[in-house]
Parts: structure tokens; C-alpha cells; sequence
């Protein structure tokens, strides 16, 4: 089949997006049924790409038996949450948590054991015991590749997915891209397509000003998110931003999760703890940006108590995990964890259910609003999903997506609606003396970090919507020279719905919610009554971005007398301190 | 609107005597996430296009030969 001349490949399944959770729900389909044709989909090259491309330094959300329990897991994620969570779905996690772990190390990836050969756990969270250390993690990427091979996974790198087709019953139907090299476009007919595109990361700026210098990797950048908003699928808590505390200007994490169980902690200049917990939440984050901004700033990642051998191996594990390049950055001040404290700061604001909650919705089996589309990983809307959490909801969705496949024949692809695709994708191409991507982009990031950077103030949301509104209209200028810059082009429509969706999502919800990703300077009260809900951003039937409300599900695990733990992890002095 | 080019210090540093892509080799071509690097038409060996690095290190690590370097980005450094 050719649509405008260009032919149509068609697959049973078609994941989009090879880093984390990519992989692992392509090998699932394939599990599920090796007659299925699959095919993996990815911006840059599976063998290392993602969040993980240099491997993971830890589990921070192992459910392990004798260590704790799908139900006290449930409950903190939800207390953590401010309540608004969806727990059939993070129950789904936490009960199939521990078989994944046992399938990855199955495949060969090594966790931390202690002398008896149990899984080494330790206490990072405020209420139970959840983080498992993975010294040797650096191979996870290397281990998923050799997964997809063995499993015979159709792999195509260097395409940027651009929007997803649905059939005249709105029922999903393939996507269409680009070769990012070539500029050539692609058209793809699937019964089931899995979104693994990622966290939205490149929507703010980082106080460096480098604009890939991001906490994510900056190939995700929020393609999914709009590709979602676009075919209709229902976003969720989108205002519920990802904020992280980061050493400053090198932008990755400061890892308490790795020094937390060694003895290190977040100080402020002090030296002095601040808070109890160094677990990433949004009331976390508000007390950090309290210190942060208050005269016992800035805050700081304390190690130069510990002892020689513990930061010896500290050393090893952060200089060559996850972001190996901090040893050098250390190298260049002269920082030495052992004479001084190193300084930390906040991230730029994103979309990331890793570590927050706002995303493409989807519920317990990986579905999306939009039938036979599924969502896994940093761009789903589960809960503070983290690297397992990707390879679990990608598990969910290699099933759900191979059950779907079986139950119907090809989709009718919407021709119309490709061409208009088409002349988009390549617009950029055939514009003289326009705009180049980066620019556009800067200036998009630039707005949100002035305007929708909480604190939030309304009337302030409201000029950043007109301004970034205002950049849109720029979109018919924009230029790229080569292919190259066609994929950073095309990135940019992304990063501006990314923006407008941001601040939509947070002039919606008149209240303050999870501490400071949703902290409005003039709504500051927590407002139960009215907001005790989901928020749901869609693109209504007149092509309009809208908004609702959709209940929190019955909780089937309860709260009971530990539900406000997380509003009080400020240190407590004694009276007579 | 006419435009104007602009040099950038670049943070992936390429050692011309000891990269193979003249020989076919595509190694940190191929991982970079950010797809920045690219064969010089001038010397048939990789280099650094664009100004577009997460110091991730793939490239680095991956090159059979080790010719590539990564520094922190000036901005950052």
C-alpha cells in the first residue's frame, strides 16, 4: 500500500521509543506471540539510548519480600502524592515489582546482595524500605539490546515519531515520522501502538542556559506528550511538574538515594540536616526550596564526614553509573567530597512520572483514552514509576498491546489526514531566511522558566500563556537547513505544546498541591473539597485544548493514621536546642 | 530575516590520529543519543556538528580506538 506515493509498512504491534520501558514491552509482544510482527521505533539508537543509556546506579522502588509489601508501597506512593494517585495502577506495579527484578537479574543484571545472597536493601523513603543498589548497573542498555535480538524485534533507529493515525472508529492506526537523517518521512500501520517516548524534560531552561544541558536526556522531550494530545488520548496532572534537587549546573541528580544509605544527607550551609527524608516528593521539594532561597542557603550534598573508604566507593559508583561524567565536572572546580560540601539546586520544571506523576493517562493495564494505544514508562501517568516501573508498565503493555493486536485486522489509514501531516513535517524545509530551532526553542524555554516556574503566581501564568501563545504563531517561520535540523525543528512544535499544556494545566487547578510542583502563591491552601480529583487535559471536539476532572479511584489500600507523614519531613529541633 | 553564524566551543573532542572512520568505523556515530556527531567531509573522521551534548558519555566509552574525549560543556564548567 502507498499513501502520496510513499509506502506503508504494517505491523502487528509497534512500540515507540527504545530506551527503558520500550524494550522490555517489545520483548513481552514478542513473548506473548513470536508470530506477531513487532517493530521498535527510536529517535536515536537503541543501543543507547533513553534515560538509561549509561546504565542505572540503583532500584529506588523495589517491592521485596521481607523488606515490604505491595500494600505499604501503595500507601506511601499515595501519601507522598497528596492522595491523588490512581492505586489500582500502582498496585499493578507493586505486585509484579519483585518478579521483574527477579527476570532482570535472571537476564544477568546485578543488584547489590547482601553475605547470605538477599537482596541488600536500604531505607531511603520516610516510611518503608524500597531502594536496592545496583553498583554494577552500567550494562542494562547492552542486556535489553541483546533481549530484543534474541527475541527478533524489528529495530528501526534515527525515525522521529511526529503524530499517531487513528481509523474512522477512533481506534489507533499507526503513526507517521521522519528519518531524522534523511528527512524522509515514514508512514506505519499498526493494531497497537505502545508510547515509550519519555519524559518531557526539554520544556524549561537550566540555570546553566545550555539548552541541552537537562536533567533528562534531552531526546526526550516531550514528543509523546503532544503526539498523545494530539490523536485525543487524555493527559493527566499535568501542573503535578517534575522538580529535582540536582547538583547545580552539571544538572544530575546528587544521588542521596546512593550517599543517603552511606551516611551522606542534603544540608543547608550550615552543614545541618534541614529534612528528614531525602526521597524525591513535592513536599521534599518545598522545604529544599525554602532553604534554597532562605538565608541558610544554599543547599548542599554533605559528604566530607564520611569515612575514606566510604567515599572511595561512592566515588565508584556515581563516577561510572547513570551520569558518569560528574567526576570530571568535579575535576574541573577542584571539588573534593572530602573537603568540601557540594552545592545543589533545583531543576528545570518537566513532565515525569519517574519521579512525580503527571502524564499521558493510563490505567492498570498500560491503556491510554484512545483505544489500542498504550503508554509505559516516563510519559505514563503512574506514580513515581522509576527505572522499574518503566520495565514493569512495559511488561503490562507488551500483553495488553499483543492482546489487542490479535482481536482485529488492519486499520483504513485517514489519507487526508497524513497529507496535511506530510506538508507539515516538511514545512520547515522550505522556508528562506526563517527562524532556526534553537532559537525558537530558547526563547519557548526561557518563558517558562520565568512565568510557570513555581512558586506560581497567576496573573503571571496568565502573560506566560499569551507570550509562549505568541511564539506559536511564530511556527510557519521556522527553519531548518539540513535533516538535522528538521528533528530539532519538529522537536520544537513538541516543546511549545509541552509550554501551552503546562500552563493551562496550572491555571486550572485553583489550589496548592504536592508541596512545590504545584505550589500557587495565591491559592496556597490544599483545597480537598474541589480538587480532590484528577485533572484531565484533552483536545476537545473544535481542536481546542479543554480541561476536567476525573475522580480519584476507591482506594484499596487505606491511608490510616500515617496519611499526613509527608507534610511534616522538616527537622523537628527540641525545645532545648 | 537574515541570519547570522555564531562559533561555539564544542565539548567532544575527536583525536584525529587514532579515529578509524575513515575506515569505515561508526561507532560514536551511531550511540550518540543526540545524533551531534558526524563524519568530516575535510578528514573522513568523526566530529563534533552540533553544539548539542548531554555529557553522556556513550561515545566515549564505546570508541573502539579511544579517541574520543568528552569534557563538561564550557556553559557548565
Amino acid at each position: 500500500m502507498n499513501v502520496s506515493n510513499i509506502p506503508v509498512i504494517d505491523t502487528d504491534v509497534l512500540v515507540i521509543g527504545g530506551g527503558t520501558a520500550g524494550p522490555m514491552a517489545a520483548v513481552t509482544a514478542k513473548e506473548q506471540d513470536p508470530s506477531l510482527k513487532v517493530m521498535l521505533l527510536e529517535k536515536a539508537n537503541v543501543k543507547r539510548s533513553g534515560a538509561i543509556s549509561m546504565g542505572m546506579d540503583g532500584l529506588n522502588n523495589a517491592i521485596v519480600p521481607g523488606h515490604s509489601t505491595p500494600e505499604q508501597y501503595v500507601k506511601e506512593i499515595t501519601i507522598a502524592n497528596d492522595g491523588i494517585v490512581h492505586q489500582p495502577a500502582l498496585m499493578a506495579y507493586a505486585q509484579r515489582s519483585f518478579p521483574m527484578i527477579e527476570k532482570l537479574d535472571s537476564w544477568g543484571v546485578h543488584f547489590q546482595k547482601d553475605e547470605t545472597g538477599d537482596y541488600d536493601m536500604k531505607k531511603v523513603h520516610h516510611l518503608g524500605t524500597y531502594v536496592l543498589p545496583m553498583p554494577e548497573g552500567h550494562n542494562v542498555k547492552k542486556i535489553l539490546y541483546r533481549r530484543l535480538r534474541r527475541n527478533r524485534v524489528q529495530i528501526e533507529n534515527r525515525y522521529q515519531a511526529t503524530r499517531l493515525l487513528k481509523d474512522a472508529d477512533g481506534r489507533i492506526a499507526g503513526m507517521i515520522g521522519v528519518n531524522t537523517r534523511t528527512a524522509e518521512p515514514i508512514i506505519i500501520r499498526a493494531k497497537a501502538v505502545i508510547m515509550a517516548t519519555g519524559a518531557a524534560g526539554r520544556i524549561g531552561l537550566p540555570t546553566s542556559g545550555y539548552l541541552f544541558g537537562t536533567y533528562e536526556n534531552p531526546a526526550n522531550n516531550g514528543d509523546g506528550h503532544a503526539m498523545a494530545y494530539h490523536v485525543g488520548a487524555d493527559l493527566a496532572n499535568l501542573e503535578c511538574f517534575q522538580i529535582n534537587p540536582l547538583l547545580k549546573d552539571y544538572n544530575g541528580p546528587a544521588c542521596a538515594y546512593v550517599t543517603g544509605p552511606l551516611g551522606g544527607f542534603t544540608a543547608n550551609s550550615q552543614g545541618e540536616r534541614f529534612i528528614d527524608c531525602d526521597y524525591w516528593s513535592g513536599q521534599m521539594m518545598l522545604e529544599f526550596f525554602k532553604e534554597l532561597e532562605g538565608g541558610n542557603g544554599p543547599v548542599f550534598l554533605k559528604l566530607d564526614h564520611l569515612a575514606e573508604e566510604t567515599i572511595q566507593e561512592i566515588e565508584t559508583v556515581l563516577h561510572t553509573n547513570e551520569r558518569p561524567s560528574r567526576g570530571r565536572f568535579h575535576d574541573g572546580r577542584e571539588t573534593d567530597y572530602r573537603q568540601s560540601m557540594v552545592e545543589m539546586h533545583i531543576s528545570e520544571v518537566g513532565f515525569c512520572s519517574g519521579h512525580s506523576a503527571s502524564g499521558v493517562w493510563v490505567d492498570e493495564t498500560g491503556a491510554t483514552t484512545v483505544p489500542g494505544l498504550f503508554g509505559a514508562g516516563d510519559m505514563a501517568s503512574v506514580a513515581h514509576s522509576y527505572m522499574l516501573g518503566a520495565f514493569v508498565y512495559g511488561q503490562i503493555c507488551g500483553e495488553s498491546a499483543a492482546a489487542f493486536a490479535k482481536e482485529r485486522d488492519l486499520p483504513t489509514l485517514d489519507e487526508a489526514f497524513i497529507a496535511v501531516e506530510l506538508e507539515r513535517i516538511q514545512a520547515p524545509l522550505n522556508v528562506a531566511d526563517g527562524i532556526p530551532p534553537s532559537q525558537m526553542e530558547y526563547k519557548v524555554r526561557r518563558l517558562v522558566n520565568d512565568y510557570l516556574q513555581p512558586p506560581k503566581v497567576t496573573k503571571k501564568m496568565e502573560i506566560g500563556l499569551q507570550r509562549i501563545l505568541a511564539v506559536r504563531e511564530d511556527l510557519p517561520r521556522l527553519q531548518a537547513t539540513d535533516p538535522h535540523e528538521l528533528l530539532r525543528a519538529l522537536e520544537v512544535h513538541s516543546i511549545i505544546d509541552c509550554a501551552e499544556m503546562a500552563a493551562r494545566a496550572s491555571l486550572y487547578r485553583t489550589e496548592s498541591r504536592w508541596g512545590l510542583y504545584h505550589y500557587r502563591v495565591d491559592c496556597p491552601e490544599q483545597n480537598d473539597a474541589d480538587w480532590f480529583c484528577h485533572t484531565r487535559l484533552y483536545k476537545d471536539e473544535n481542536g481546542n485544548m479543554a480541561h476536567g476532572k476525573r475522580s480519584v479511584a476507591p482506594y484499596i489500600v487505606e491511608l490510616g493514621e500515617e496519611k499526613d507523614a509527608y507534610q511534616k519531613l522538616r527537622v523537628q529541633k527540641a525545645a532545648n536546642a | 530575516m537574515p541570519t547570522a553564524t555564531q562559533r561555539t566551543s564544542v565539548p567532544v573532542i575527536v583525536d584525529e590520529d587514532k579515529c578509524i572512520a575513515d575506515k569505515g568505523c561508526t561507532v560514536c556515530i551511531d550511540v550518540c543519543p543526540l545524533d551531534v556527531l558526524w563524519i568530516n567531509p575535510a578528514t573522513g573522521k568523526a566530529h563534533m556538528r552540533y553544539d548539542e551534548c548531554w555529557y553522556c558519555l556513550p561515545c566515549e566509552a564505546d570508541c573502539p580506538t579511544d579517541a574520543v574525549k568528552v569534557e563538561i560543556p564550557y556553559l557548565l564548567r
